[in-house]
């Protein structure tokens, strides 16, 4: 039986040098750029309870596309979900701007570059500050904390129409209820948006808002125009979408924005990876549908817990942000159970209401921010992809 | 209660989604009509899988296919009331 969500729902979290409170206690590792991965690697094996977190871009990148390499990475670090970071790149200048960037939210931060050092003197510098940081860090308690401090993201994945029937409905039930208590929440996936925008764009709160968001979609929708070879019937919806009986990227979109809930309205638009900035309440922010990239970006943001509702099974983690997943599909949930924090099915057999469902996913939520490993969190996905807006020069 | 076999989002709409496995063509098939809470009964022309979708009218070819009570795009096949209504006879007016 699922435990009523309290009108005053809290969670036990770290609180950050910058007032921010997060829900895990990472100390990571991570590179500038792909030719830094090896070395944080070998930081994070050799310094136990660190994470790296490795990926291929960081070179040559200009213009917009560098300011959003920039942005996705300091905004990582400045994440609250991280009590520490070691930065490691290939030279002192774009390192040092990281750093830089993650000092401003106060925490423990330290570069080492790899240029006149080598690999090895730089991971023994780097393992000597990690170890430090991760021993500090071990040390840190949870704190009570209210949900007028939690920033929750939300973006569904492997979706069908169990989707939209109902997993995606449930997180549109906690929206609803947590943003009456003040939760600063996020969604994304512009082109999934595509045959509803209009729609989304009445979930504005204000007319400012609900024309920078149409901009947005019309921008990107402009991109798929001019790079399609298609009808996308190949992309989007994707091929485990088409299997799970979602037609049309109009139905896959009036599916996806189930899951801002009934009444919740979004107060501003945010680029990718952009950290919020004016106050508690629903943002919009301009994302890839692809899970990883989205999630990724969210995580930059700011947002340290994620709601995944799935239907065929997309087993998505992240490194940064602990990712729950729920699904109303029956069968996902017997051949997948390994996957699933949250099984709503039982709302396609009329056996629970919207209502409950909401509530058990609050219950699993605020369990998942109080330490409980998620499903992917135990699996050990930590899907961290960073989203590239050209190619490199 | 007896078993909903497809719900219904919106009373416009004129597609189900079937969710429950194993429907075959011949069934008779109980609908959930979401909106106002009431039961619908369509007998099915396909096999149609978990997830997937049931005319619930007759849909000419041309015609815009509702769900949510919103547009998802246009048939390019004529649908019986009761076939499997999917990437065979419904396509998107977007891309």
């Amino acid at each position: 039986m699922a435990r009523k969500a309290s009108k005053t729902a809290t969670f036990q979290g770290y609180r950050r040098e910058n007032g921010r409170v997060g829900i895990r206690n990472h100390v990571i590792i991570l590179p500038l750029d792909d030719l830094s991965n090896a070395a944080c690697e070998a930081v994070a094996n050799n310094i136990k309870g660190t994470l790296a977190i490795p990926h291929p871009y960081g070179r040559l990148q200009f213009g917009e596309d560098l300011e959003l390499h920039f942005r996705t990475l300091i905004g990582t670090g400045c994440n609250p979900n991280v009590a520490a970071v070691v930065v490691i790149g290939i030279e002192p200048g774009w390192t040092g701007r990281v750093v830089e960037g993650i000092r401003k939210s106060g925490k423990p931060v330290e570069g080492f570059w790899i240029e006149r050092n080598g690999d090895i003197n730089t991971i023994a510098s780097a393992s000597r500050k990690a170890k430090e940081f991760v021993q500090w860090a071990s040390e840190l308690q949870r704190e009570p904390a209210a949900m007028d401090e939690l920033w929750i993201s939300v973006k569904c994945g492997e979706s069908d129409t169990t989707s939209g029937l109902a997993s995606n409905p449930t997180v549109g039930n906690l929206i609803d209820k947590v943003d009456i208590q003040g939760a600063t929440t996020c969604f994304g996936e512009t082109s999934e948006l595509t045959g509803a925008e209009q729609i989304c764009a009445t979930r504005a709160k204000t007319k400012e808002a609900a024309k920078k968001f149409l901009a947005t979609w019309g921008a990107y929708n402009d991109m798929i125009m001019r790079n399609k070879t298609n009808d996308l019937s190949d992309s989007q919806p994707t091929k485990g979408n088409i299997e799970g009986g979602l037609t049309t990227i109009e139905e896959k979109a009036f599916g996806n924005l189930e899951k801002i809930g009934k009444t919740t309205k979004f107060i501003d638009v945010l680029k990718e990876g952009e950290i919020p900035s004016k106050g508690r309440g629903l943002y919009f922010m301009n994302t890839s549908s692809a899970a990883a990239e989205c999630v990724t970006l969210q995580a930059a943001g700011g947002f340290v817990v994620h709601l995944f509702p799935t239907g065929q099974g997309n087993v998505i983690g992240n490194p940064i942000e602990p990712v729950i997943k729920l699904t109303a599909n029956p069968r996902t949930a017997r051949t997948m159970s390994e996957h699933i924090d949250l099984d709503v099915s039982a709302i396609l057999r009329r056996e629970m209401t919207l209502d409950q469902a909401g509530d058990a996913l609050i219950d699993v939520m605020v369990r998942t921010c109080n330490g409980r490993l998620t499903c992917a969190e135990a699996l050990g996905h930590r899907e961290f992809v960073l989203t590239r807006l050209y190619p490199s020069a | 209660m007896a078993t909903t076999h497809f719900l219904v989002h919106n009373n416009t709409d004129t597609v189900g989604v079937v969710v429950v496995e194993g429907v075959k063509a011949g069934d008779t098939l109980t609908g959930w009509l979401m909106e106002t809470d009431g039961t619908v009964k369509i007998k099915a022309l396909d096999a149609i899988p978990l997830g997937h979708k049931i005319a619930l009218s007759p849909i000419k070819k041309g015609d815009t296919v509702l769900k949510y009570g919103h547009d998802i795009g246009r048939s390019v096949a004529a649908i019986a009331k009761g076939g499997h209504a999917h990437v065979q006879n419904i396509k998107t007016k977007r891309w």
